[in-house]
């Protein structure tokens, strides 16, 4: 098999639309991927300076509830801390808005797949106060700009993200034998965590060539990187462990701290074989099928390899790679894709897709918990499944049903003709039975909902 | 519209022929139920937001407790002449007359001095020390799934629309929530089950939810056939609802009703316990929450209920005096509910570390005196048979599980 626009659209995109066409080839799908990125700019989300302006608001009102001379001050600092919350919880809803009108309305589904794909292998969860919304600004911020570069800058650009410090506690790892140790005793703890997932998760994989002891040097060598609640990233030399560490046979640092030893241990993590294998391998997984062509992998893997982890080239491997064109059945829509592509397919028009704290969370997120994808928070940080059967379980899949069968009619009241819908949305392979459905159902609602709750469009 | 009623005629014909073969059809499959090696159940309530376990089971009998907590909502019940139960717990009262109802206090997970609810919640469901803070994946109660010969999919609920952390791991679990359930026509059943017909996957999955929905849609449409448009009625209905969440009630019915066939273990949780303000308002609707989950599961269990344990569990407890918002603060130790016929109630177990100043964790909180978990393996331990050495070594690593609380009849 071979490059097909709409498959192209389904598997590597977000599905296809009355209004863009499909991609035509591969060379166009990566010149577009590493051309402007317009649909950041046509529905913007900010960096993180709406998260650090929040938290210093949050910070003032707590240090005001705990430090006021009166009761009453210090109930002020409580409602202070709360509204500061509410505004940041509102506003951050919106970011969620933009980021279903780039999949619904974006040129670019493959930018938008990516970085979800990244996003996740990259998973940092916010908890707590103005964290809770602080997921997309980190994508905006960490792993767009980094899409089409070297996979080794995306790491650098994550593990001094202050989502990732604070998600796997590297602001509070302090080198035993640092300035700050040995000023106050309380302060001695190494936290393995950040190091222990740079190399299990990010870099090496699970089963990777590394042992307890390259962890625990590791984390010995990024004690330091830590972040300031208002002014973000911040390298404390005073927290870091003196001396030289030895990671995977290989030594870094002197005796004075420096943030440089710490990316030169990220840039030999990032292009080591094994490291090779194992995004190669989650790539193919992700986009193509839980258990991928061996020679798919392969290839990805030497390419990534030869070109030091030069991300396009490795996209170029897979979307040239027959067995990336298998037809079906593919992967299954995590509920992200299914509720994007379902906005796609119903060729909308932003005022079409509500907005408002209340509404989005009736209409979108709190329906995706259901399906089992509480949007920006999967319980560790192995981020969310890939095998098909953790999507359809009879909760989620019933969630998927009543979600397509209300949430069309929701959104946009006149709903297309059925017998024109399936064909937009699955294209020119409507299986018969979904073609039969999608003109018997006794509503316009329910033959949409039957058509999206199909396994032909379920799947990518 | 006479090519619409044409293909419906067309369609009628065909699901005719479809019924034909349903006999020998896996469209038909019943949900799949297994037993496992033994007859009791047991149900774990997390109560999310620290639970003030001073408030629910109020040590009125310690001296310094009136100064501590001013303004105590009134008429709590006697327990057992120190302890008082909090009022909006009254409905219990019977079940802890019966010996079905029981508290253990003081007590915690290993979880210390930070009081964030998020860790809190992952030490107490991934069962674990601090020292796993943030690494272990998966829950206490799959790693007993896991040590248990004979567990199948259906064995165990984790009942509620978000994922569980206890209950996550390698042993199947089965997960519903009754807010998902499916109010279908039988029109738009029919398509749908033409429409899945070819994928496995997605076929079983809609026989089985359909089969769940069961519970709940015979208390939305008293057991008729949906209307088409009572059917869209319906999802919005239940759209409308997801907005806040199942209710307690419907998500301990819908686990009664597993528990009573083959499923044996139950997990859900519920919320709104962070009562930093106005605790005398706020406790309350929470604690009818509670109420109401034991008291439906108590009903829909039926005879069942003499062989159930229920264990509600929270994070942390709170202050032990009142904050500058007539709330509390996250503090230490707590109280843990226990219910069931299956358990030795009308007690309140512990080891009481007093109130007075020198007696409080860090001068301001409940000290905690053991650790929750040992109450719970041993629970699992009489319950369920499991190997003492198992609980300390797997379920509950690290966990030294001391002296029998003889909490299981």
């Amino acid at each position: 098999m071979r490059f097909d626009p709409e498959r192209a659209a389904i598997r590597f995109g977000c599905g296809l639309s009355a209004r863009h066409a499909p991609p035509s080839d591969v060379a166009g799908m990566l010149t577009r991927l590493q051309g402007q990125d317009h649909a950041a700019e046509m529905f913007p989300i900010p960096g993180f300076a709406p998260i650090h302006a929040s938290l210093d608001e949050v910070g003032q009102a707590v240090r005001k509830q705990r430090n006021g001379k009166t009761e009453a001050e210090r109930e002020q600092g409580q409602e202070e801390r709360r509204a500061a919350v509410r505004r940041i919880r509102i506003t951050g809803a919106e970011w969620f808005r933009q980021s279903l009108l780039r999949r619904a309305l974006g040129a670019d589904g493959f930018r938008e797949r990516l970085t979800q794909f990244w996003g996740d292998h990259f998973t940092a969860v916010g908890k707590g106060g103005p964290w809770q919304v602080a997921y997309l600004p980190y994508l905006e911020e960490a792993i767009r700009p980094h899409l089409s570069g070297r996979f080794a800058d995306m790491l650098k650009a994550v593990i001094v993200h202050p989502m990732m410090l604070e998600y796997l506690d590297q602001k509070r790892s302090v080198g035993p034998n640092s300035v700050a140790a040995l000023r106050n005793e309380r302060l001695s703890g190494l936290n393995e965590n950040l190091a222990r997932e740079v190399m299990e998760l990010h870099t090496l994989g699970a089963g990777g060539p590394y042992t307890q002891a390259d962890v625990r040097q590791l984390a010995e060598l990024l004690t330091g990187l830590n972040y300031d609640r208002v002014e973000g990233f911040r390298f404390r030399p005073a927290f870091a462990e003196p001396g030289a560490e030895q990671v995977l046979g290989r030594s870094y640092g002197g005796e004075t701290p420096q943030l440089s030893a710490i990316m030169t241990a990220m840039e030999d993590l990032a292009t080591h074989p094994a490291t090779a294998r194992h995004i190669a391998r989650k790539l193919a997984v992700h986009f193509v099928s839980d258990q991928p062509d061996p020679d798919l992998i392969a290839a990805m893997a030497a390419r990534f390899e030869a070109t030091g982890g030069n991300l396009p080239e490795v996209y170029g491997v897979l979307l040239d790679h027959p067995a990336s064109w298998h037809d079906g059945p593919g992967n299954v829509k995590q509920p992200i894709d299914f509720v994007g592509s379902s906005l796609r397919a119903l060729d909308l028009v932003p005022r079409h897709v509500p907005s408002g704290f209340g509404k989005l969370r009736r209409v979108f997120l709190g329906p995706m918990t259901l399906m089992g994808q509480s949007w920006g928070a999967p319980l560790g940080p192995d981020g969310w499944p890939e095998a098909d059967d953790a999507w359809i379980t009879p909760q989620r899949m019933a969630a998927r049903l009543q979600w397509g069968m209300t949430a069309p009619f929701t959104i946009r009241r006149l709903l297309p003709d059925p017998r024109e819908f399936v064909e937009t949305a699955l294209g020119r392979t409507v299986p018969e039975p979904v073609r039969f459905a999608a003109a018997s159902a006794e509503t316009r609602a329910e033959a949409v909902g039957l058509v999206l709750a199909s396994p032909a469009f379920q799947r990518m | 519209m006479t090519g619409s009623a044409l293909s419906r005629r067309r369609f009628m014909a065909r699901s005719l022929a479809l019924g034909c073969s349903l006999a020998a059809s896996p469209l038909v499959t019943p949900v799949t139920m297994a037993s496992a090696p033994w007859d009791a159940r047991l149900v774990v309530i997390i109560l999310r937001g620290a639970m003030d376990g001073l408030d629910v089971v109020r040590p009125v009998g310690a001296p310094e407790f009136a100064g501590m907590r001013p303004g105590l909502s009134p008429g709590g019940h006697d327990l057992d002449g120190f302890f008082e139960l909090h009022p909006a717990l009254s409905n219990l009262m019977p079940l802890w007359r019966a010996g079905e109802l029981g508290f253990a206090h003081a007590v915690s997970t290993p979880y210390r001095d930070k009081r964030s609810h998020f860790d809190g919640q992952d030490i107490l469901e991934a069962g674990t020390g601090m020292d796993a803070l943030g690494r272990v994946r998966d829950g206490w109660l799959n790693r007993m799934l896991q040590a248990m010969p004979g567990i199948e999919a259906e064995t165990a609920y984790a009942v509620g629309r978000e994922d569980m952390l206890i209950l996550k791991g390698e042993a199947a679990v089965a997960n519903w929530s009754p807010e998902a359930a499916l109010a279908l026509s039988p029109q738009a059943h029919r398509l749908l089950e033409l429409v899945t017909h070819d994928d496995p996957l997605f076929r079983d999955a809609l026989i089985e939810a359909v089969e769940l929905s069961r519970t709940d849609l015979a208390m939305m449409t008293g057991g008729e056939d949906l209307e088409p448009g009572e059917m869209m009625n319906a999802m919005q209905e239940n759209m409308r609802v997801t907005r806040g969440g199942a209710s307690s009630e419907s998500i301990a019915r819908f686990a009664a009703e597993r528990l009573r066939g083959d499923a044996r273990i139950a997990a859900f949780s519920l919320g709104g316990w962070d009562t930093h303000a106005q605790q005398d308002r706020m406790l309350p609707r929470a604690l009818a929450e509670l109420q109401q989950a034991v008291v439906s599961l108590k009903e829909g269990l039926g005879p069942t209920w003499q062989k159930t344990a229920v264990l509600a569990m929270t994070e942390f407890g709170r202050t032990a005096r009142l904050n500058g918002t007539e709330g509390t603060d996250h503090g230490t130790a707590g109280a843990m509910l226990m219910a069931g016929g299956a358990l030795r109630g009308g007690r309140v177990v512990g080891d009481w570390p007093g109130l007075a100043e020198a007696d409080l964790y860090a001068r301001r909180d409940l000290l905690p005196t053991r650790d929750v978990r040992a109450h719970a393996g041993w629970v699992m331990r009489h319950l369920f048979g499991i190997d003492g050495a198992m609980i300390e070594g797997t379920i509950f690593p690290g966990l030294e599980m001391g002296g029998d609380p003889g909490l299981v009849l």
